[in-house]
């Protein structure tokens, strides 16, 4: 192993790369720009929709009830719904979301609540369809404030006190710091989008430099110099990773920037805040700087991980196209742990701090969140440095195999 | 000096099962010569050129250049061998200068030498204009002039060339053909692959035949055009090709 050579082909590559419009894009533009834009368009549409929605006063009918005005009447009167006619087709207004929600009053409502019998009132909705659900919130609200004040009359007319069906409350508070509530929002989502930029960073240069640099008949011209092939592994292999970190450097700042900038503007009065708050993963999280940057500490071993591994596929390919569609495939294979890590109740162990990628997710979640688990960090650290240690020297590998280099 | 022994070369191929690329091929080239690998497509010329510039393994035999044994010593043979195919492209974003520093760089010059050979060369050359563009905006004949500059970098006591002239056109290959011969005048050891007779004609003082991956007849031209009572260089081709291995038994004195 040569230093001076590794650092030739280092220093050679790195500049061929800045002078390349499309590796710019997908290294710098593309990461910094991504994040501030899905941050802000699914702010602002999801802000949005969901004013919108709570603004509206839903539209719902009332099914029966015609020998139950009491009961009724008094639904009529509530103004955060707007009673329409009933026509005979409710359910298929419901389903195609023309009418919220509706509600069954049974026959003889009024007279059964007057004889203390047992009566079920049903609500109809479109189940997942927000504006229903809100709909149905506002149903279920007012009946239950109608039954509360029920049963405190009928107590009263026994003279019993309110506290006889009602000894305590319960109500819930959130002591959580807010990075452990953002955490867990957000917290899935930014190891997930820090792994597919990581790949997706390397991607471009590993393939350019090995099965691009066959296709353009360079490669040769390298081969035939007296430079060791490790070093020239080794020189490709650090630019690759330069990219790779590169990428996920330009959108951590981004991200940053964004919640800083983000939070500033949801802050100010009158601002989203009123509207998106609540809302779980619309509101800018609270993220723990120090937790961001163990977050960029685990990425590194993943992205060596990566820029060896496309390296070693990539130098297999004869042109970039063939590369492009072996490398392709993987970024499903990358994502699925990635994704697996952001399911809500998959929590880290022994054992799935050893699986590649989805170890980095887990532990990331909970470092954004200002967990810090030192021996798993320390498990994961160091199984997923050895992962790539093995993948490195394949690569190595496979830049001594000449039938690998002059594939024909 | 070049000397190879019996090198082979085998392929396994799942199809094909096993090719001898290069079959026992020896030969020899002194200082100051250049040695003509004549054959069609497909005959090993390229295989037993990439041996020699110890960018693939023998599967037996080994050859010396400039002293050094190509399966012992790679890193040292690389280092005294300039390898020209036209194959070998140059890389599009970087300069005539960067190119020729990078590839002296490789072959372990520091920078001031690398700075006085790249001068030299460039006044040989004639590069000036362009030693400072990008090599994405080069003619052909631009690209060949930075692909032998950046060949001669080290000063290389052996040159290959793999067809080097291959889809030039007229003036881009004169460029190539005066410059083969520069190399010899020079001293330097120079072997030349081609399926172009008019171009063995013009330039090597010995020729190989090879086909099917092994050296079926060789010699100067004048011993060839005596042993196959040809003129014709391209009539003596095909008798040698026609005859096979088998024919080739009546010419060993050409061999040896």
């Amino acid at each position: 192993m040569n230093a001076a050579n590794i650092w030739t082909i280092y220093a050679k590559e790195l500049r061929d790369m800045l002078r390349d419009r499309r590796t710019l894009l997908s290294m710098i533009v593309i990461p910094t720009l991504v994040m501030p834009l899905i941050f802000a368009l699914v702010g602002f549409v999801s802000f949005k929709v969901i004013r919108q929605a709570r603004a509206t006063v839903p539209a719902v009918m009332v099914v029966g009830g015609e020998d139950s005005p009491n009961a009724r009447n008094a639904f009529l009167a509530h103004d955060k719904v707007r009673v329409i006619p009933t026509v005979s087709d409710w359910k298929q207004l419901i389903s195609g979301k023309q009418v919220r929600a509706a509600v069954e009053l049974p026959p003889g409502f009024d007279r059964a609540l007057e004889r203390g019998e047992a009566a079920t009132v049903k609500i109809y909705n479109y189940d997942g369809e927000m504006r229903s659900s809100f709909a149905v919130d506002e149903i279920r609200r007012f009946f239950a404030a109608y039954r509360e004040t029920l049963i405190t009359a009928r107590l009263a007319q026994h003279g019993l006190p309110a506290t006889l069906v009602k000894p305590f409350e319960v109500r819930t508070q959130n002591v959580a710091p807010p990075e452990k509530v953002g955490g867990n929002v957000v917290g899935g989502l930014i190891p997930y989008l820090f792994i597919l930029l990581c790949f997706t960073g390397a991607m471009y240069p590993a393939m350019d430099l090995t099965a691009g640099e066959k296709e353009r008949g360079t490669m040769e011209a390298i081969l035939s110099s007296p430079v060791a092939r490790v070093d020239l592994v080794l020189g490709k292999f650090f630019m690759v990773l330069t990219a790779s970190l590169g990428t996920v450097v330009c959108s951590m700042v981004s991200m940053l920037l964004t919640v800083l900038v983000g939070g500033v503007l949801m802050a100010s009065p009158g601002g989203v805040a009123n509207g998106a708050r609540g809302l779980a993963g619309m509101n800018l999280p609270t993220l723990d700087p120090l937790g961001m940057l163990a977050v960029l500490g685990m990425v590194v071993p993943v992205a060596v991980l990566f820029s060896a591994l496309l390296l070693t596929i990539s130098l297999f390919a004869k042109s970039f196209k063939e590369a492009q569609s072996y490398v392709s495939p993987l970024i499903i294979v990358i994502l699925l742990p990635a994704i697996v890590g952001m399911l809500p109740g998959v929590e880290l162990n022994a054992r799935l701090a050893l699986v590649p990628i989805l170890n980095v997710s887990l532990v990331s979640k909970e470092l954004v969140s200002g967990v810090w688990s030192w021996g798993y960090l320390a498990l994961i650290f160091g199984s997923t440095c050895a992962y790539a240690a093995a993948a490195l020297a394949l690569a190595v590998r496979m830049f001594n195999r000449e039938d690998v280099m002059f594939r024909v | 000096m070049i000397s190879a022994h019996a090198l082979t070369k085998t392929f396994r191929d799942k199809k094909r099962g096993e090719i001898h690329a290069v079959d026992k091929v020896s030969f020899s080239v002194s200082g100051g010569q250049i040695y003509g690998l004549l054959g069609a497509n497909g005959a090993g010329k390229t295989t037993t050129l990439r041996l020699l510039a110890t960018l693939l393994q023998p599967s037996s035999g080994t050859a010396t250049l400039a002293g050094y044994d190509i399966v012992r010593e790679p890193a040292r043979v690389r280092a005294r061998v300039g390898f020209l195919a036209a194959s070998t492209a140059l890389y599009g974003r970087l300069t005539a200068r960067e190119t020729i520093q990078y590839f002296g760089r490789l072959n372990g010059l520091d920078d001031a030498v690398i700075k006085s050979r790249t001068a030299q060369l460039a006044d040989e050359l004639d590069m000036h204009a362009f030693l400072d563009r990008r090599c994405d905006t080069f003619s052909t004949g631009m690209k060949q002039k930075t692909s032998i500059a950046r060949t001669l970098i080290h000063d290389p006591e052996v040159m290959i060339f793999d067809e080097p002239t291959l889809g030039l056109d007229v003036m881009a290959a004169r460029t190539i053909v005066r410059f083969v011969r520069d190399c010899r005048a020079r001293g330097k050891t120079v072997v030349y692959s081609t399926h172009v007779m008019s171009e063995v004609e013009k330039l090597c003082d010995r020729v190989g035949v090879i086909h099917g991956g092994r050296l079926l007849a060789e010699g100067t031209l004048a011993e060839l055009r005596a042993a196959y009572r040809e003129t014709d260089l391209e009539e003596i081709f095909v008798k040698v090709v026609g005859a096979g291995p088998q024919g080739a038994a009546p010419v060993p004195p050409l061999l040896s």
